[in-house]
């Protein structure tokens, strides 16, 4: 009886401590297996996804902000290059879900303002509509007309001209 | 200011003194605004003389006489004949029936003769004013003010109206003012100035882009574009006082042009998706659709009767001038010179319509008369011209031109005579508004 109640005592004191040993084994094993990786690589490997990813929306918005469309004097048909670049743009909004933006339409000097205001809007709908027909949501897109009032470039020669007449594209 | 000037003319009213009905009524054969082909009157007004031996001073004299003339002068009815010209004896005032030798002025080819008296007594001044035929050597007009000497310019202007009044059968411009844009303080702001260019004020102080003024038919209200919503709408203001009304509906809000003799308003929208002309109330709640087709329909102008209204449509592809009648609905092609006709704007006379052509990169003014349909060009080789804007009487028009480097006001004849600068401030300015007569008499 007293051995059995030895052996008793003795499973209940030692495996405890047994497990308890192995436990802490575990745990300096685990302690020691993280600790020198979260030291120096913690870092590196989890967050360069998100900087590359971080640095490609970077790279796509500035390009999306950067590349303007334009269209002949009073026009508001999109020509070939006005409609390639609108497919880089739907990729764009395609690939970030989040992103709304602003089309705002411009023309060149020539003509008159009024008329110029209108033309504007035609151009930054007609820009829309391309982007929607693309499948991006229409309530992501506003549109605004400047008219002739925001020149980005003041000669007057078809050069500058052509310049003016355009969309540009703004991430609200 | 506008609220100055309105108050001073009514002190003016009340002390008006007719000094004798005028010798002939209506003698309104005189001049024809609407003969390109009339001839200037020579025309003779000696410098002010002081009334009372002392105490007016002579640069209110010359202040009395510079505005008398510069006004008649401006309606380019008129054809002032130099005063190192005139018949005087030095000493005797020339102002009354008696001490007019009528021959001193027929010699030197005047046909009309005004003269001026004026007497001051600390800041209260007595003004006469009279107008003679020399050629009948009768008196037209003679009136007698009193106000203060704040007083003399609106004094002298409402003379000026009575002058053109008497040789013409129509009221003068001199109550008038024009709205025009100006970017002088870095941003397109409205200001308002007399008919003359004198005493630009602003009128809104947006800090945006603000275009297209537009006066009602009672000249209390102006409508305009601006961007203060970060995009066009229209804002509606009264010219004294801050009531306001705003039409801002999605897309744009553009070209806002009052109908004649109606708190109404016509405007060009796109919240329905095409750019179409509607009809508003004076505060801004849509009445109707105007125009409707697929293309851009913008710039309505009114015949003064209210039946007709012009606008810009690129329905055949670029910007033509058409006109629709208002009952029927029945729309009609006006211009088909040029490939590019925008801003309308219908005389107050109803007969011709001014609108800006384009050609090459520029643009000029052109009227064309609604009868025959002939396109008259009234600039030309003198930078872009635009934005023609008529006078309330129909004999000049208001415009802005780019021929001395940046954009000012211009004013011409109906006809295109006597192109002249309206004003010199900082920035560039455009879009002028001329407004109806302001005042009741």
């Amino acid at each position: 009886m007293r051995k059995k109640l030895w052996i008793f005592l003795a499973l209940f004191l030692v495996i405890p401590v047994l497990l308890g040993t192995v436990s802490c084994a575990k745990k300096t094993v685990t302690k020691e297996e993280p600790a020198p990786v979260m030291a120096p690589a913690p870092a590196p490997p989890p967050p360069p996804v998100e900087d590359k990813a971080a640095k490609a929306f970077d790279m796509a918005k500035s390009e999306f902000l950067r590349e303007n469309i334009y269209f002949a004097f009073d026009k508001s048909i999109l020509d070939d290059m006005a409609q390639a670049t609108l497919k880089n743009k739907a990729e764009f909004l395609k690939t970030y879900p989040d992103v709304y933006t602003t089309i705002e339409g411009h023309c060149d000097e020539r003509g008159t303002p009024e008329y110029n205001l209108a033309l504007g809007e035609r151009r930054a709908e007609s820009a829309k509509s391309f982007l929607v027909d693309m499948g991006i949501e229409a309530y992501r897109i506003s549109t605004v007309s400047y008219g002739e009032e925001r020149p980005v470039c003041t000669e007057q020669t078809e050069d500058c001209w052509a310049k003016n007449r355009r969309d540009n594209f703004i991430i609200n | 200011m506008i609220k100055r000037s309105g108050h001073t003319l009514r002190v003016a009213t009340v002390f008006i003194i007719l000094l004798l009905p005028a010798a002939v009524f209506g003698q309104y054969d005189y001049i024809d605004i609407n003969n390109p082909f009339s001839r200037k009157i020579p025309m003779a007004i000696p410098a002010f003389a002081a009334l009372n031996s002392d105490g007016t001073d002579p640069t209110l004299l010359k202040k009395a006489t510079d505005v008398l003339t510069n006004s008649l002068d401006f309606t380019g009815f008129f054809n002032m004949i130099d005063r190192g010209a005139y018949l005087l004896e030095p000493g005797n005032p020339v102002i009354t029936i008696d001490q007019i030798n009528f021959r001193n002025w027929t010699t030197i080819g005047a046909e009309l003769l005004v003269t001026g008296g004026l007497s001051q007594t600390g800041s209260l001044v007595d003004i006469e004013l009279r107008l003679f035929d020399t050629l009948t050597g009768k008196r037209l007009l003679g009136k007698r003010y009193h106000g203060t000497v704040d007083d003399v310019r609106p004094i002298i202007l409402r003379f000026c109206n009575e002058v053109i009044l008497q040789l013409t059968g129509k009221r003068g411009i001199f109550d008038s003012k024009i709205a025009f844009v100006s970017n002088g303080s870095g941003n397109k702001e409205i200001l308002i100035c007399d008919f003359d260019g004198s005493n630009p004020v602003p009128f809104t102080r947006h800090g945006t882009i603000s275009l297209s003024p537009a006066w009602s038919s009672d000249g209390k209200w102006i409508a305009y574009t601006t961007y203060v919503n970060k995009k066009p709408d229209i804002f509606i203001h009264r010219t004294e006082g801050s009531e306001k009304a705003t039409v801002e509906e999605k897309g744009i809000n553009i070209t806002p042009s009052w109908v004649p003799g109606q708190f109404t308003l016509s405007a060009t929208m796109s919240f329905a998706g095409n750019q179409e002309i509607y009809l508003l109330t004076g505060s801004g709640k849509i009445i109707k659709k105007i125009t409707n087709n697929w293309a851009s329909d913008l710039s309505p102008s009114w015949a003064p009767d209210a039946k007709m209204m012009a606008f810009v449509s690129n329905r055949t592809g670029a910007p033509q001038i058409y006109v629709q009648d208002i009952k029927t609905g029945q729309v009609e092609r006006l211009t088909f010179e040029g490939n590019y006709n925008t801003q309308p704007n219908w005389s107050p006379t109803g007969d011709r319509i001014a609108y800006t052509s384009m050609a090459g990169s520029r643009n000029d003014i052109f009227t064309i008369d609604l009868k025959r349909r002939q396109p008259l060009q009234l600039t030309q080789d003198t930078g872009n011209n635009e934005s023609p804007s008529w006078s309330p009487d129909g004999s000049l028009i208001a415009f802005s031109s780019t021929r001395e480097g940046p954009a000012r006001i211009y004013v011409m004849t109906a006809f295109g005579a006597d192109q002249r600068r309206l004003l010199t401030m900082p920035g560039e300015q455009s879009s002028p508004s001329w407004s109806p007569n302001l005042s009741k008499y």
